[in-house]
């Protein structure tokens, strides 16, 4: 697994140009462009199992979704971050993307540390250091746990229909 | 209790609610744009089956791409088309009416105390009218377009206090642009943004301005009391003081953060690339060659930027080294900018009008830069590459500012030609 490090305010238009926003929609589509603007090596190495540690703000910008959409079809574990920004945090979990706000494994981690993640106990470990990071809500966990807002509301339509 | 806790309160069917809270809101308006095309195509089925939630839920408008640049786009227009047609939507707005935000707010689509979510992240922009917006992704709008509903946060909320006056040459554009700096692209995240002070000096144009760019410091929505400003453009929309219920902020409401600012302290000032927050006094970046201005898009292509701008450009020429775009914000704002000859002034300086529309804020067609060159705007993102080339530098300005560049070639300090 490989960490992929960036820094601080890693906008939408480095994690998918604009340019590509009303051509490219599919997973197929997005995955060549992805971080394009910001390390053109990404969309060649990056391998299912790989993570990516930022700084704060990661996905701020823009509400488009390829960059999530991008991330979770490429194989991203999860994307660990100072902070996040609110649309691109939401976006994630309504496609499934697992994001963790951990500002000290990001200050503890160094270039070369194995990173070892445990979504079920809530704990990301960084060389010899283990952090925990917070659970999500239950209703945002539902989402998570329906595999993400299409299935959730599908299922939610279903119920509703069965009501009447 | 706040703006957003008040608001959230009462679409959440909660009498009281606290920062970090979780409620289930049915939002007035969901704002979809040419996204609504990858939109539908998530849910054709369960559209088919279960229809759209609401017929006047959904506004649905051609800005991004307009005309279409390329077959795709063509396909993707003709497909919205449709979709209104089929399911009879109520709020429709075809190419050349203008960028989404500036329709919802001339059409009286957001109005006081009313709450919209768009999948545009400057929906945040009807904070303007005091209405709550924020922006949501096309997954989120294709389950609201379902359902009519979904979950929201109760954010932390930061107070900002505007006060005093502003100098000649200085406008709302360098005081959004200055707090921003201040406050840095992360200083608001997930927060509601509250403006208050001595705002009965700023017009719903430019408070539009500063609520449009609440986002670019990570704001959940940006938004403005409502007063007699208010009341009055309502009013000459159409709109009256019978159709709404402002929100207001209890006087004992808690904020994670108040900040002041004495607007007369503040002077033109540039955002640098490639971050909305690297915020320079003009006096730091004038001189800079520039090869094209950008006057217009949802944050400063109203008529009062226009008016500043033709005061500016009458009776000269834009320098033969610069290329100056012009982006109205909607036909309405063309058509009145025709009236009152400010478009004719800027044409004969040189200018270049595009259709009502985002244009070249987001670099998929229409004035996309070339490596090495620069862009002096009045729009509201300079990240690299959002031009459409990752080689090209955009700054961000006034529209006075943008102006008078124009005619110099270079950053120019507004105030130089500010006739006292």
């Amino acid at each position: 697994m490989k960490v992929w490090e960036y820094g601080d305010n890693i906008n939408t238009d480095m994690l998918f140009p604009g340019k590509y926003t009303y051509t490219c929609s599919t997973a197929e589509e997005i995955k060549p462009h992805l971080l394009e603007d910001l390390d053109p090596s990404f969309a060649k190495n990056v391998t299912e199992g790989d993570v990516i540690f930022a700084g704060k703000n990661f996905g701020c910008g823009s509400s488009r979704e390829q960059p999530v959409v991008g991330l979770k079809a490429v194989g991203i574990a999860a994307v660990v971050a100072e902070s996040f920004a609110r649309i691109f945090y939401r976006s994630a979990i309504n496609q499934g993307l697992l994001l963790i706000e951990c500002p000290d494994a990001i200050g503890a981690y160094q270039p070369g540390d194995a990173v070892v993640l445990d979504v079920a106990r809530g704990s990301i470990s960084v060389g010899s250091k283990s952090f925990s990071f917070p659970k999500l809500p239950k209703e945002i966990l539902a989402i998570r746990d329906a595999g993400g807002l299409l299935p959730y509301t599908r299922e939610k339509l279903r119920q509703k229909k069965r009501l009447y | 209790m706040t703006f957003a806790e008040k608001i959230l309160a009462k679409y959440g069917g909660e009498t009281h609610v606290q920062p970090g809270q979780i409620v289930t809101v049915k939002p007035d308006h969901l704002l979809m744009h040419d996204n609504a095309a990858p939109i539908i195509s998530k849910i054709q089925p369960e559209l088919q089956q279960y229809g759209v939630f609401r017929k006047d839920l959904p506004v649905v408008v051609l800005d991004h791409v307009i005309p279409a640049a390329a077959e795709k786009n063509a396909l993707q227009h003709k497909q919205i088309r449709e979709f209104v047609k089929t399911h009879g939507l109520k709020y429709f707005f075809d190419v050349g009416c203008g960028v989404c935000h500036q329709i919802i707010l001339e059409k009286g689509l957001a109005l006081p105390g009313t709450l919209l979510l768009g999948s545009d992240s400057h929906t945040c922009s009807y904070g303007a009218v005091g209405a709550f917006s924020s922006g949501i992704d096309r997954t989120e709008a294709a389950a609201l377009l379902l359902t009519g509903e979904t979950w929201l946060k109760v954010p932390q909320s930061i107070k900002i206090i505007l006060t005093g006056g502003l100098e000649k040459g200085v406008y709302a554009k360098d005081v959004i642009l200055s707090i921003i700096g201040d406050l840095s692209a992360s200083g608001a995240d997930y927060c509601s943004v509250e403006f208050t002070g001595d705002i009965a000096q700023f017009s719903v144009d430019e408070r539009f301005t500063m609520a449009n760019m609440g986002v670019e410091m990570g704001a959940k929505n940006a938004v403005f009391p409502v007063d007699a400003v208010t009341v009055a453009y309502l009013t000459s929309i159409g709109v009256s003081q019978t159709k709404y219920q402002p929100i207001a902020a209890d006087a004992d409401a808690y904020y994670e953060r108040v900040c002041t600012y004495d607007l007369s302290q503040i002077g033109p000032v540039v955002a640098v690339p490639h971050s909305v927050d690297a915020v320079k006094p003009i006096t730091e970046v004038e001189g800079t060659e520039i090869q094209q201005c950008l006057l217009g898009t949802c944050t400063n292509g109203r008529v009062s930027d226009f008016e500043v701008a033709a005061n500016i450009l009458k009776g000269h020429n834009v320098h033969p080294s610069v290329r100056l775009l012009l982006l109205p914000s909607s036909r309405a704002v063309y058509l009145e900018s025709l009236k009152k000859g400010f478009i004719s002034v800027l044409l004969e300086a040189g200018a270049t009008i595009l259709p009502p529309g985002c244009g070249p804020c987001l670099g998929a067609h229409q004035g996309v830069l070339a490596p090495g060159e620069r862009c002096l705007s009045t729009s509201n993102r300079n990240f690299k590459g959002r031009m459409g080339c990752k080689e090209a530098e955009i700054y961000l300005a006034s529209p006075a500012t943008v102006a008078v560049s124009a005619i110099h070639g270079k950053i120019t300090d507004p105030r130089r030609m500010m006739r006292k």
